[in-house]
């Protein structure tokens, strides 16, 4: 390691950290109102983030071209989450406050986030509930009719507002709805059912996107002064994952190939409440809410011995005494208890399966809601899980209010992405990365309720002042779709279909993704070993080879074709999980989500290693080249993650 | 178990489809419906043929993409969406009929796919609280009471698949409709705009050439989020005091 890696300059603004957002928006460059009309901006997605910054942008008066592959930009993926969404208002009076969810995001992402986004998102958070309050989202309430608030993983305090389980969902009609007004008032021109399938860069800015009409199969080219991506995550490169089926990497890896560079790549969530495998032909993993972690205590049976007997049907997990079960979690973490973050819940029930205590095919532990149900009368536990529990029973055929849940980790977010600077534009002048297709907020592991937070502080708060400051320093004049850069792009997006569909192979395009997510589940997923991934590193190089020549893509580009969509995306997963994987190499240290087995303390909890490893870790595309952003921490003084 | 479905195949929006006969052997109960139609896919796809062509995205019965009916039935036996049903649901040996959503507003896009995009139009004519982004007062500033808010919630819980619609006679969309007006009209927020909101989502209901509501509640009976018909009665009344009441806009 004796190349000395290139540093990137993050543009943080100067100041105190709680003062440097205001100080930023004091100073950014603005452009007039009159002027926004003459700017056109893509923005590429529909979930959270997509949909925030498209309306607010439409609002203020830019001419906006969204787009999203779903046959409506409601059916973003965002729609799923389930949970809730944090905001530091202390409207509980319960100690919260802007540095303690800033406090406690920084600690959750085990030390590997960037302080000054961190801080700006708990200071934006209180205004997001404001917002979403005033569209009329339906958030629980109390009985005197104001809001409610559950808690969630790694945080003392009750900050998450909630819509019963679908606190996605109903954040994410009320961005559609906003989304919906700019689209009938004629600022925002919608492109549903479209894939982004390149980015095209004019004099070393983006400038436009190559997309394909999903129904029609039609290539086309859009051009604007500023393009923003957000796409969401790449859990599905394991192919069993939470993440909806369409969700992909594609529009950020084709940024990537045209010099966005790559930030933590092998940051992925292993989201420990999920309905377990079930056999062979399964296509989906399903989530059951972390808020299940409030009421619902995690065991599994005290041996191995009595958990054969579990397994085998021969003793039923109500008949096991107190002393026969293990509360691992509780046991481990007191302070914490059933609440600790995800990644430390998710090892701990690897652990104790490996152990031989699992239940159910061997991959399961126990989420038992009996004590909850006894204390509180089933009533109550309806009306806070009714959806879940019933989403539960539909899927596995057991009713969880008579018998404990069976649960196990399951891929669910990426902490990485593209990486992006304080204003959130990528190392491509004029493209920005928001939600969960950045890596910026969450370091090595995100908190419950984080996520959707994120999405909507960057479109509806981030954006408009950042893209502002770009833009009063862009020309106004548009670069027709004729002009070569675009010609090209297109050609090259044809190529590389033609090439897909002349292959012509004896193999399916989901046998590659998931012999692809098979091996990427094994060796880069809840715990990673320096031989595995070497392993692995192979594997998947061979994959990809034998994917480009052998694969079997039927029908042709002119039409709607499932196919031919599924084989683009996974040929970039392919590629993806190389670069996963050499960034797992590289970070010889255990942190979040990330767990090295040489690198764990004697309780095996994940050990740091903030003398060599306190970076952002940034690819660039092809020669595995890497460069690094430095994490200063000025604020809170990294310490060893304690649950206990 | 063993399955064999009889599935519409239709190129394009322009070409007549037929029904084609696949049959599925080895089949896990515990399979949903959409992975039976992923393994068959596999095999087409191996075999060098099409794929079926199907709606789907989050497979948790969330994001309202899947849409198809079984034997007639919108989003097949039980009331859920497809992509919550699981083979368990039906006999070994079951013969069952796959179609797309059939409703003039709901043109074919190729096999099982249907263009749903008039809901999306209808919400654009007014299913939404102008504001715009900042500004707004605090969130606990406007108390809502708790009765309210979840009975806001249960209308707001549609997720736009337009299973009422198709389980319609006259393909009326009222219960979708009738779900965000409802949603709206119960909260303080919603209410400035309830009376435009109405007339607007309602006319351009009508222009997108969904039939009226005759009351047969089949809509209900289908509906894999239990919208209740009572939404419906909501709305009427909406209607009525914005057309007798034009001034207090
Ligand atoms: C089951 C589940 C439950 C969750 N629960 C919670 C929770 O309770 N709280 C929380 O904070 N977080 C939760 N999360 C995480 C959170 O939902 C996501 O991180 C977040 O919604 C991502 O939003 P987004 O706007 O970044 O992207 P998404 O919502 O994923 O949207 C991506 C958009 O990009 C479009 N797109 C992608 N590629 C292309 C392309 N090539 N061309 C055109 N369009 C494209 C898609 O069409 C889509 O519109 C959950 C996640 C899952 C999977
Ligand atoms: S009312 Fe029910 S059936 Fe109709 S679109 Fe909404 S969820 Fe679907
Ligand atoms: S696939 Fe999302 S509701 Fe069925």
């Amino acid at each position: 390691m004796a190349v000395k890696t290139p540093i990137l300059d993050a543009k943080i603004p100067k100041g105190t950290l709680s003062e440097k957002w205001s100080a930023y928006k004091s100073h950014a460059g603005l452009v007039n109102p009159a002027n926004r009309r003459k700017y056109d901006i893509i923005v590429v997605g529909t979930g959270l983030a997509g949909s925030s910054a498209a309306a607010s942008l439409a609002e203020m008066g830019y001419n906006v071209k969204s787009f999203c592959f779903q046959d409506s930009p409601r059916r973003a993926h965002s729609i799923a989450a389930q949970g809730g969404i944090n905001a530091a208002k202390n409207y509980q009076n319960d100690g919260d406050s802007v540095f303690r969810l800033f406090y406690d995001t920084i600690k959750g992402g085990d030390y590997r986030a960037r302080e000054a986004n961190v801080h700006r998102l708990a200071e934006l958070s209180t205004h997001i509930i404001d917002q979403c309050v005033a569209q009329g989202i339906p958030f629980a309430r109390e009985y005197g009719g104001l809001l409610a608030n559950r808690s969630f993983g790694g945080a003392q305090v009750s900050r998450t507002f909630y819509a019963r389980g679908q606190t996605g969902q109903q954040l994410l009609l009320g961005a559609y709805s906003a989304l919906s007004r700019q689209i009938q008032l004629g600022k925002v021109q919608q492109f549903s059912r479209h894939e982004i399938l390149d980015l095209v860069i004019v004099e070393g800015k983006a400038r436009g996107v190559v997309v394909r009409d999903l129904v029609s199969g039609k290539i086309s080219s859009h051009s604007a002064h500023a393009v923003l991506l957000c796409t969401g995550g790449y859990g599905n490169v394991y192919f069993l994952s939470t993440n909806a089926m369409g969700s992909n990497v594609t529009a950020c890896w084709r940024a990537h190939k045209k010099g966005a560079f790559f930030a933590n790549p092998c940051f992925t969530q292993i989201h420990p409440t999920c309905i377990p495998v079930h056999g062979d032909h399964q296509s989906k993993l399903t989530l059951m809410s972390e808020s299940l972690r409030n009421d619902g205590r995690v065991w599994v049976p005290k041996t191995p011995a009595l958990a054969e007997k579990v397994r085998k049907g021969g003793l039923s997990p109500e008949e096991l005494s107190e002393e026969d079960r293990d509360y691992f979690l509780e046991r481990r973490y007191p302070a914490f208890g059933n609440l600790v973050p995800r990644d430390v819940a998710s090892r701990n029930a690897k652990y104790v399966c490996d152990e031989g205590k699992g239940v159910g095919t061997g991959l399961a532990v126990f989420l038992d809601f009996r004590d909850a149900i006894k204390r509180d009368g089933e009533d109550v536990i309806r009306s806070k899980y009714g959806n879940l529990f019933d989403m539960y029973q539909q899927i596995t055929g057991q009713d969880p209010y008579r018998v404990p849940m069976n649960i196990y980790p399951a891929v669910h977010y990426t902490m990485g992405g593209l990486w992006v600077d304080y204003q959130l534009m990528t190392t491509i002048p004029g493209l920005y990365a928001l939600g969960e297709a950045n890596f910026s907020d969450h370091g090595a592991n995100r908190l419950g309720a984080s996520a959707l937070m994120q999405g909507l502080a960057d479109g509806y708060f981030v954006i408009p002042y950042t893209l502002g400051d770009y833009l009063s320093n862009m020309p106004y004049e548009k670069i027709p779709t004729t002009h070569p850069a675009f010609q090209e792009a297109e050609k090259e997006v044809l190529r590389d279909i033609q090439k897909l569909l002349q292959i012509q192979g004896n193999k399916s395009v989901d046998y590659y993704h998931k012999q692809l997510g098979l091996c990427m589940w094994e060796y880069c997923g809840m715990s990673r070993t320096q031989k595995g991934l070497e392993k692995a590193r192979i594997r998947v190089k061979e994959l990809r080879e034998e994917f480009w020549k052998n694969v079997k893509v039927v029908g042709k580009n002119e039409d709607m074709n499932l196919c031919l969509e599924k084989a683009g995306r996974v040929a970039d997963f392919l590629e993806l999980g190389e670069l996963m994987i050499e960034d797992a190499l590289q970070r010889e240290e255990s942190c979040g989500g990330h767990f090295r087995e040489e690198y764990q303390t004697p309780e095996g909890e994940a050990l740091r290693n903030d003398e060599l490893f306190s970076f952002v870790s940034i690819w660039e595309y092809g020669q595995k080249k890497m460069h690094k952003e430095h994490l200063n921490f000025e604020e809170v003084k990294p310490t060893q993650r304690s649950y206990k | 178990m063993k399955i064999t479905l009889k599935i519409w195949r239709q190129s394009n929006s322009s070409e007549k489809g037929n029904f084609q006969t696949y049959s599925l052997e080895d089949i896990s109960p515990d399979s949903s419906f959409l992975e039976v139609l992923d393994l068959l896919n596999v095999r087409l796809e191996e075999e060098g043929k099409d794929p079926i062509h199907f709606d789907h995205d989050c497979r948790e019965g969330i994001c309202g993409t899947c849409s198809l009916y079984i034997n007639g039935r919108p989003h097949g036996p039980s009331q859920t969406t497809t992509c919550q049903l699981h083979m368990r649901s039906f006999k070994d040996g079951e013969l069952l009929w796959v179609e797309p959503w059939r409703a003039k507003p709901f043109p074919v896009i190729k096999d099982l796919v249907v263009d749903r995009n008039s809901l999306d139009r209808i919400i654009q004519a007014g299913g939404y609280v102008s504001v715009r982004t900042g500004g707004v007062p605090d969130a606990n500033s406007l108390p809502v009471g708790q009765d309210l808010a979840e009975e806001s919630m249960d209308a707001a819980s549609c997720i736009g698949c337009g299973a009422c619609v198709a389980s319609c006679k006259n393909a009326s969309a009222m219960l979708f409709v009738a779900a965000k007006v409802s949603h709206l009209a119960l909260l303080p927020q919603g209410k400035v705009e309830r009376q435009s909101r109405v007339q607007e989502m309602i006319a351009q209901m009508d222009k997108e050439g969904f039939g009226s509501c005759t009351n047969t509640a089949a809509c209900e009976a289908e509906c894999p989020k239990n919208i209740s018909v009572s939404h419906i009665a909501r709305l009427n009344r909406e209607f009525f005091l914005a057309k007798i009441l034009p001034e207090t806009k």
